[in-house]
């Protein structure tokens, strides 16, 4: 029913956890029917084919049955489209529990002349929270801080499966995904329909010198971490997939890469942005990600490319059981036959003992390098986080020393905690804030760190408080882009406060032109 | 502009009744003031004299000490002030709230304070007060704002609680009027469980049982009381401040609650961390408000505070005659 879909939304919006958003849903599938729960994942994994109801029609909808103005002094107040037509519409007849299936199946079938209509005779027979699910779903942006692999995630989690399985299964399966719930509860594993299905990846766990220390460099083949997506190249029977590691279709934003897919197989490899012989920024595959289509502009100035890992299927065959050395030599052979302004190989690296790999590290022939993979020869290709058989050796992370400006609270276990923090550098002698962080920092630290905020409030701006720019902490992060979005004109990769420089007073902190200075050349 | 023969003024240190020579909520320190309720931002500590209702003068005692004014009187029946006949009447806001009708210069004004219609167990209902000049308030004066039952966002309490007893529910309400309804809807709810109660809620919570409100069995929710996992599964009332002070640490991976007719809003609710909104309002929603108008239907509409051009807009589409006062110095919802 839709009441309960709009209900589960409400709650998801409302939980900032991940494990209680998890919990939210394993619940809902639980207690829900097919295919209502069928379609709920459908709908926030994006799967959900529905007519694009856009907001002009909606407004057009309102603005029959609420005066332009007071519908503008409302939408100014509670600042999103679709919540304020569900709170502002006329309730006329009285809730009905409608089943989440009629209401898809009817926006599918309606044509664009009926639709408002249609949608006006539902809105009126919902309550808010009902109706501002209906539009949610109408208008195909839920956007309520679930990403479809948390989705696919809560429902491994119901079931008791394995959730790089359930990512195989995934596109060749459609909503309401009876099957898999079938599968959930205890019933037969679906067998894949698709066409050039995903297959799960093979993932890698952390390492440094010191673990290394342990391991015996011969049994071992080193390749650089590329800094760009990880993901899976399908090409079989004449269908050909683009996969990210969670086994979302990226099809539709590379054209580029999927006309070079000429190949029958399943490879694995890193998609990158070339710019003349060199790798771009990560910034400008970001340019090219989540677009359903690519203009010819963009297809030009930033051009995609394969860089390959790895070969699972060829031909036919399936080499997942084989050693990753068989594997890594036939790939070695069928990338010959490909074009390799597209599609070429990542380079192995010579090494006889951990220091050169070390040496080889500290030293990155580009830039656009996260680090060194370390493959064992042996190793089969396993999908998921297996321990013990890719290794990953990032490069050490960048460091800057930053000003402690704001802090808000945090949520769950770290309720009436300041854990979320502004930091800042200097630009001449102001402060500019150039990032936030939320963790990073031991339990004793956050501890030191809310004393600090509490201590040293100089203002305050709704549960924002500003501070006494004095705290210094050592911030890492894993990488650096430009960003129009931030007053910096920089946006940092994953920053984290990595100790406390309670030895440092503030005037010593950081310059912005050092952080700029760290940004990849143009 | 309001001329200076009108019945009442708007005047920097609030609503001023010439006539009478007496002002309503003044927001600085006046020689005689009426207040409608003990809400802080409409009744301030520092006047000469002071008349409202017994239970008005009891909270500004309790909040402000014995001496919070030279003269208190209590408001009961018609009273004359400066010549002027003025009468209290409820308002159903919080305990004690009264509207304040004022007949000066051949006019009936009703001074509605903050008030609200819907049920509220922790005080008396809100009244109509027959008037040629209705001065309202207008805080949710937007047509999004209709306030669903209260009964109803309980039950969304109440199932949040089953759903995770190894939680503590914590419910931001304020500590006049929204803490005692809350305690009430639970209670009406049959939950007879003890409800904790922070500090700064007790005097309040004891005036209001000393009063009649039955509250049940409340306890003071202090550390001393045992550890973390104590509050596992319990309700706990604080102002909203508590949330951001240190005594929220005390909780096991609390639910942060908040019982306020903004909750309507998600951003406002996310904002505020809150993971359980609970809408529940002592102000009138835009229906209410509405109705109000057409019901009392009055020559005039004054607007004290709040959300004005919504409410001013409306009044011109009924081809009603209304005007803003812009009141400063009161607030969307105290703390
Ligand atoms: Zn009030
Ligand atoms: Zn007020």
């Amino acid at each position: 029913m839709i009441g309960a879909f709009a209900h589960l939304l409400e709650r998801l919006a409302f939980t900032p956890q991940r494990k209680g958003k998890l919990a939210h849903l394993v619940g809902y599938f639980r207690t829900r029917p097919d295919p209502e729960r069928g379609l709920a994942l459908a709908a926030l994994t994006g799967d959900l084919e529905l007519r694009a109801v856009t907001p002009s029609l909606l407004r057009g909808l309102v603005a029959e049955r609420v005066d332009a103005e007071l519908f503008a002094l409302s939408y100014d107040f509670v600042g999103d489209l679709a919540e304020t037509i569900a709170l502002i519409w006329p309730e006329e007849r009285g809730a009905q529990e409608l089943p989440l299936a009629d209401l898809i199946e009817e926006l599918q079938r309606t044509g664009k002349t009926a639709l408002p209509a249609v949608i006006a005779t539902r809105l009126d027979r919902m309550t808010p929270s009902q109706r501002y699910a209906y539009l949610k779903l109408a208008t195909g942006g839920l956007r309520v801080g679930v990403s479809a692999r948390l989705a696919r995630q809560a429902l491994a989690e119901f079931g008791g499966l394995d959730l790089p399985e359930i990512e195989e299964l995934w596109h060749g399966l459609v909503p309401p995904y009876t099957e898999l719930f079938v599968w959930a509860e205890g019933g037969a594993k679906p067998v894949s329909a698709a066409r050039a299905p995903f297959r799960p990846v093979m993932l890698s766990t952390p390492t440094d010198l010191e673990a290394l220390q342990d391991l015996a460099p011969d049994e071992f083949l080193a390749e650089w971490k590329w800094d760009g997506i990880r993901v899976q190249a399908v090409s079989e029977a004449g269908t050909r997939k683009l996969y990210s590691r969670t086994g979302d279709d990226i099809s539709a934003a590379f054209p580029d890469v999927i006309a070079a897919m000429d190949f029958e197989g399943a490879v694995d490899g890193e998609l990158l942005i070339r710019r003349g012989a060199e790798v771009a920024p990560f910034s400008d595959l970001q340019t090219r990600l989540g677009r359903k289509t690519v203009s010819r502009k963009l297809l030009e100035s930033h051009p995609a490319t394969l860089r390959l890992y790895d070969l699972l299927i060829w031909e036919g065959r399936d080499w997942r059981s084989e050693p990753f050395a068989a594997r890594r030599l036939a790939l070695e052979q069928t990338v010959a036959g490909l074009d390799p302004a597209r599609i070429d190989l990542s380079a192995l690296l010579p090494f006889d003992n951990w220091k050169v790999l070390a040496a080889l590290r500290a030293n990155p022939p580009e830039p656009v390098i996260e680090g060194l993979m370390i493959k064992r020869r042996t190793s089969p290709y396993l999908g998921g986080r297996i321990k013990g058989h890719w290794f990953k050796w990032k490069r050490d992370p960048m460091l800057v020393d930053a000003v402690l400006l704001y802090a808000q609270r945090g949520h769950g276990k770290r309720s009436g905690y300041y854990s979320d923090f502004t930091f800042g550098l200097w630009d001449g002698d102001q402060l500019v804030p150039v990032g936030k962080a939320y963790f990073g920092f031991t339990d004793e630290e956050l501890r030191a760190l809310d004393r600090f905020v509490r201590n040293n409030t100089v203002d305050r701006f709704g549960p924002v408080r500003a501070v006494e720019p004095t705290k210094v902490v050592e911030v890492a992060f894993e990488g650096l882009n430009r960003s129009t979005r931030h007053k910096s004109g920089v946006a940092m990769r994953f920053p984290r406060i990595s100790r406390l420089r309670d030895d440092k007073p503030a005037k010593e902190a950081d310059h912005l032109s050092a952080l700029l200075a760290m940004l990849p050349e143009r | 502009m309001l001329s200076t023969d009108a019945p009442l003024i708007p005047r920097p240190e609030g609503l001023y009744c010439p006539e009478g020579d007496f002002y309503i909520d003044p927001v600085r320190p006046v020689a005689r003031a009426l207040i409608t309720h003990g809400h802080a931002d409409h009744a301030r500590a520092g006047h000469s004299a002071v008349l409202g209702t017994q239970q008005t003068l009891d909270i500004m005692a309790l909040r402000y000490g014995d001496g919070f004014a030279d003269h208190r009187q209590a408001a009961e029946g018609v009273i004359e002030v400066g010549g002027v006949r003025v009468s209290f009447h409820p308002a159903g806001h919080v305990l004690g709230s009264a509207q304040i009708r004022v007949e000066t210069r051949g006019q009936r004004v009703t001074v509605t304070g903050d008030y609200t219609r819907s049920p509220n167990a922790a005080c008396a209902p809100w009244e109509p007060v027959p008037c040629d000049i209705l001065v309202t308030e207008a805080t949710f004066a937007l047509p999004v704002f209709r306030h669903p039952d209260p009964a109803h966002e309980i039950g969304k309490l109440l199932a949040s609680v089953a759903a995770f007893p190894a939680r503590a529910h914590l419910v931001g309400a304020y500590a006049l009027g929204k803490a005692q309804r809350v305690i009430m809807l639970l209670r009406e709810a049959g939950y007879d469980a003890p409800i904790y109660i922070h500090g700064a809620l007790q005097k309040l919570c004891d005036y209001h049982i000393a009063q009649g409100v039955p509250l049940g069995d409340l306890r003071p929710a202090t550390v001393a009381r045992g550890k973390k996992g104590d509050f596992a599964g319990a309700i706990v009332l604080a102002p909203p401040s508590a949330f951001a002070a240190t005594w929220a640490q005390r909780f096991p991976d609390p639910v942060i609650c908040f019982a306020s007719g903004w909750m309507m809003v998600r951003a406002r609710a996310r904002q505020r961390g809150v993971e359980l909104p609970l809408v529940i309002s002592d102000h009138v929603d835009w229906p209410a408000l509405t109705q109000t108008i057409t019901e009392l239907d009055p020559a005039e509409t004054w607007v004290t505070h709040g959300r004005e051009e919504a409410i001013l807009r409306w009044c011109e589409l009924e081809s009603r005659a209304a005007r803003p006062l812009r009141l400063v110095g009161y607030e969307d919802e105290p703390e």
